[in-house]
Order: C-alpha cells, then sequence, then structure tokens
C-alpha cells in the first residue's frame, strides 16, 4: 500500500474517531515488510493463501473474486499490486491498454463437471442433459463460464440445447458455484478440477471427454508503476518456480501448457 | 459570553459535519448521473435483459412488500401495544436481520429453506421449490426488507394516542374493528415511511438473493445482480442500468412520502 494511500486511509480513521489506526488500514505490516495487494481469481483461493503464508518479501493481502471482475476494477483504476486470472485472454488485454506488465502463463487447470458427494442424479455428461437436472455455469464474461461455454460449443447441437435449458444460475465466479454445490441446490456445476479438491470431499467430480476439454491457463502480472514492483516480481517468479509453484501443485494445478516466455 | 460563543462554534461544527455527510453520501449518485449520457440511460432500457432485470425486481419487491404488510402490520401492532416477559427478545430477533451482512442473510437462508436446510425436506415433500426459481428471490427480499416495516411500523402504532384507543373500545368497538379502523389509519404515514424503507432495501438486495436463488435472466436476476453482471464488461450499460434503478427507488421514495404527506416525518419518530 502506498504511503499517500496510506495517510488517506489514517485521515479517515482519525475522522471516525481515533480507532487504532494500523489496525484499521493495515500500514506499515508487522514487522516493517510492505503490504504486497494481490488481485486474483476465485478459483485460486486456497493455493494462493498458502503461497501468501510462505512468501516472505511481503506480507500479501489477497482480493479474490471473478476474474472478469477484478480486471474491470483494473480498468476503472483500481490498483494492486499483481493481477491473476483464470485465463489468458484478461492480462493480455490488460497489456494491451497498458495497465499490466507482460503477463506470464502460470498454471493451467481441468474444467469438470462437478456434482454434491452425497447425490446421483447426474453421474455423466450426457445426464446433464435429461429433463429437470439443475445446472450452475459461470456467467459468460468470466474464465469458468466462458471455458464452459467452449464446452458445451463442442456438443451436438441438440445436447447443448438440452443442457443450456437445465442452466438455472449464471454466477458471478466459481465459489458461487461450489456453494450452490455443497449445499444441494443444484444438481451439478461446470467448475475446475482443484475446486472439487479444495472442497474437501463435500464434491465429486465428472471428468470431461479430452475431446471437449478446454486448455484453462492461469496468467498473472505485475501492475506498472507499483511501489512494491520487486515484490510483484518475486511473488510472480514463486509462482514459476518457487514456493508458489509447490502451493499450487499441492492444490492440484498442473504446470502451465507452454513455457512462459524469459524461462 | 463564552457559552454563546461555544454554542455558535458548536453550530457551526455540527453544519459542516451535515455538508461533510450530504456531500459523502450524495457524491457516488451524482457521479452515476454525471458518468452516464442520458442517451446511455435510454439505450440500458432498450437492452431485453436490463428490462427483463428491472421487470423482476419490480415484481419481486411489489410481491414481498405485500407479504411484509399483511402479516408485518398486525405483527407490529401487537409488538407495540402488548407487554409481556420476553418481548425485548422478541423485537431484538425481529430486528435482526437489520444489522446482519446479505451473505449471512444467503447462508441462513440456504441453511434454514435449501434443499438440505432444516425445513427443506419438509418443502421438497408439498412440492415447494425455492433456490433457483423466483419465489427464492420473493424470500430473500422479505427477509432482508421485513425488520425495516416492523421496526417502524411498531413506533408508528406506539405513538398512536392510547385515549383515542380507549374512545374506540368504549364506543363498543372491538379489538379488530378498532386495529382496522382507529389504529391503522393513525398509524399510517409511520407504516407508509416504514414500507418506503423495506421497499428500497428489497429493491437494492444483493448478497441474499445471488446466494440462496442464483442468478438467471427473466426468472432470478435482479436489477442489482444484472448491474453486476455488466460491470466486467460493460461498464457504461452497468452505469445506465444503475442510474434507471436510482430514478426508480427515488421515484418511490418520494411517491410513498408523499402519500403519507407531512406528517411522514413525525410520526416516523
Amino acid at each position: 500500500m502506498s504511503r499517500t494511500r496510506c495517510s488517506a486511509l489514517a485521515a479517515l480513521a482519525a475522522l471516525a474517531g481515533a480507532i487504532p489506526i494500523a489496525l484499521v488500514t493495515g500500514c506499515g505490516g508487522a514487522n516493517g515488510r510492505p503490504i504486497l495487494t494481490v488481485s486474483a481469481a476465485s478459483s485460486l483461493r486456497l493455493a494462493f493463501a498458502d503461497y501468501g503464508r510462505q512468501f516472505r518479501a511481503a506480507r500479501v493481502s489477497f482480493s479474490f473474486a471473478g476474474s472478469d471482475e477484478l480486471a474491470a476494477q483494473i480498468r476503472q483504476g483500481v490498483r494492486p499490486d499483481v493481477f491473476a486470472s483464470a485465463n489468458e485472454a484478461l492480462p493480455d488485454q490488460l497489456h494491451a491498454a497498458g495497465a499490466l506488465e507482460t503477463p506470464v502463463v502460470f498454471a493451467a487447470n481441468r474444467l469438470v463437471i462437478a456434482v454434491p458427494a452425497r447425490s446421483h442424479r447426474v453421474r455423466s455428461l450426457a445426464d446433464l442433459a435429461k429433463p429437470g437436472v439443475t445446472i450452475a455455469a459461470g456467467s459468460p464474461s468470466v474464465p469458468v463460464g466462458s471455458y464452459t461455454r467452449t464446452v458445451l460449443a463442442r456438443l451436438a447441437p441438440a445436447e447443448r440445447k438440452a443442457v443450456l435449458a437445465n442452466v438455472r444460475s449464471e454466477e458471478p465466479d466459481v465459489a458461487g458455484i461450489v456453494g450452490k454445490l455443497s449445499q444441494g441446490a443444484i444438481d451439478a456445476g461446470f467448475v475446475y478440477a482443484t475446486d472439487v479438491r479444495g472442497a474437501g470431499g463435500a464434491l465429486a467430480a465428472i471428468e470431461l471427454p479430452a475431446a471437449l476439454r478446454p486448455t484453462v491457463a492461469y496468467g498473472a502480472g505485475a501492475i506498472p508503476g507499483t511501489r512494491h514492483a520487486a515484490q510483484a516480481r518475486a511473488f510472480i517468479q514463486g509462482l514459476l518456480t518457487g514456493a508458489g509453484r509447490e502451493a499450487l501443485q499441492r492444490a492440484g494445478f498442473q504446470p502451465p501448457p507452454r513455457r512462459p516466455p524469459g524461462s | 459570553m463564552t457559552a454563546v460563543l461555544r454554542g455558535r462554534w458548536f453550530a457551526l461544527l455540527a453544519t459542516a459535519a451535515l455538508a461533510l455527510a450530504l456531500a459523502f453520501l450524495a457524491l457516488p449518485v451524482v457521479a452515476i448521473f454525471v458518468d452516464v449520457a442520458p442517451g446511455r440511460v435510454l439505450s440500458s432500457l432498450g437492452d431485453p435483459a436490463a428490462t427483463d432485470a428491472l421487470r423482476l425486481s419490480l415484481e419481486t419487491s411489489s410481491i414481498a412488500m405485500a407479504i411484509v404488510v399483511v402479516v408485518a402490520t398486525p405483527a407490529a401492532y401487537l409488538l407495540a401495544t402488548r407487554s409481556f416477559r420476553g418481548r425485548a427478545l422478541l423485537v431484538t430477533l425481529a430486528e435482526l436481520p437489520l444489522v446482519l451482512p446479505p451473505a449471512v442473510a444467503g447462508i441462513g437462508l440456504l441453511a434454514a429453506l435449501g434443499p438440505r436446510g432444516i425445513l427443506g425436506p419438509a418443502l421438497a415433500d408439498s412440492g415447494i421449490q425455492l433456490v433457483l426459481q423466483t419465489a427464492g428471490v420473493v424470500v430473500a427480499l422479505t427477509f432482508v426488507s421485513a425488520p425495516f416495516y416492523l421496526r417502524q411500523g411498531q413506533a408508528a402504532f406506539a405513538a398512536v394516542d392510547p385515549a383515542l384507543v380507549e374512545a374506540s373500545r368504549t364506543l363498543g368497538a372491538d379489538e379488530a374493528r378498532t386495529f382496522a379502523r382507529v389504529m391503522v389509519p393513525l398509524a399510517m404515514p409511520g407504516l407508509l415511511a416504514g414500507l418506503a424503507l423495506a421497499w428500497g432495501r428489497a429493491l437494492g438486495e444483493f448478497g441474499a438473493t445471488l446466494m440462496f436463488a442464483g442468478s438467471f435472466r427473466g426468472v432470478t436476476q435482479t436489477a442489482p445482480l444484472a448491474i453486476y453482471d455488466r460491470f466486467a464488461t460493460d461498464f457504461p450499460g452497468a452505469l445506465g442500468l444503475s442510474a434507471v434503478l436510482v430514478a426508480v427507488s427515488a421515484a418511490l421514495l418520494m411517491s410513498v412520502k408523499l402519500l403519507a404527506g407531512p406528517a411522514t416525518f413525525h410520526a416516523a419518530r
């Protein structure tokens, strides 16, 4: 967090009646370590929280949401230090607009059909087309929803139509789909393999046939002009070679589908 | 002399505080209209997904308000006119949703009425499904908005002069008649003020609706959900729809206040 932002927050806190300022704003850090702000795709929550605890160069403060919402915030002038997206398109677009340094691809994931662990209504892709089955998908603008539509576009038209007719909710991020699945509010949802793994037994995954599977690659970049440029780059480098890569592996992410530039 | 000066300083300080509060509260609303061209507001009304969302918002919030008025009016009357053991606890319970974060409301509704909730199996047996349905939106809106009406209604009934109630009873009217002919008309401005607040809260509901009912165009995607949906891909569209929602909410608030007459302000306290 920048000094100016810290003093602005401190002024607000003082105005609000002298609440302990460091507590409210998180300025300064526990032992003088800077605070690195990372906007990251909802599906990265567990892996990044794990990585953040091990990252030594800074204390990491995360903002998890749909990648598209985070990218929109950045376009509106919100300045985190790092942006990590569940696709390559959003970092590339931001980079082209000058709002992100050259992004790197740091991980891959698999789109799967997730079902509540105790439910037997959906056992296969074909079951998704049965009348009365309820499905949640990501909204078209969030990467998970865009991958889902790629899969559906590869189905036969009749099957695609039947599956789409069963989509009953378009969620802004994977967390919404996972939450509804674990509450049994829907019969099935399109999420990432890592989400099923992270749900700790509450969900079961049905793999998609290889021919339907989209390439799910995660891209990240530093925000240009950040005061914590060194830490931001170290954070991204760690995703490729260090503790971040290990945390991603533990959470079930795969290595990036192609060699990132410069390594 | 010092006292006068001190008094003036305080008035000045309070005025400054009021100006600061108003500027802070009005700025985001003004910004929506400054940022969005009038043509953009109109063209966002031409977007069928946006009009679907607005229509759904108006429909579901109207149904929620009907439920709130029918159930919460007698309930508020009872709370205002009876004293019994545990009344304070009951009032606190009924007002709790006022201070609950929407996410907590959503989780609570799922835990209570979701397929795996306490009443889930019973609802499923009687063929009632709420999640992913328009009915679920109504439930979420009712849950978050009812306390506003209940609270205001209670204050309005409590403010009715007991002598008038006494007179009505002396003249032979039973409690039901007194409630309908004396209490409700006298409490009307306060009830309407409560209705306006509840309606505004229902129109703005986001988190509980998303978590409990989901988001699907024409079925569960209310205007706030449609605005969030647009935020990522179509910021001007999101602004346009926001402007429409502000105008609708303001019109609603104003018309209810006009209906209630100038007494609203006093009765509401």
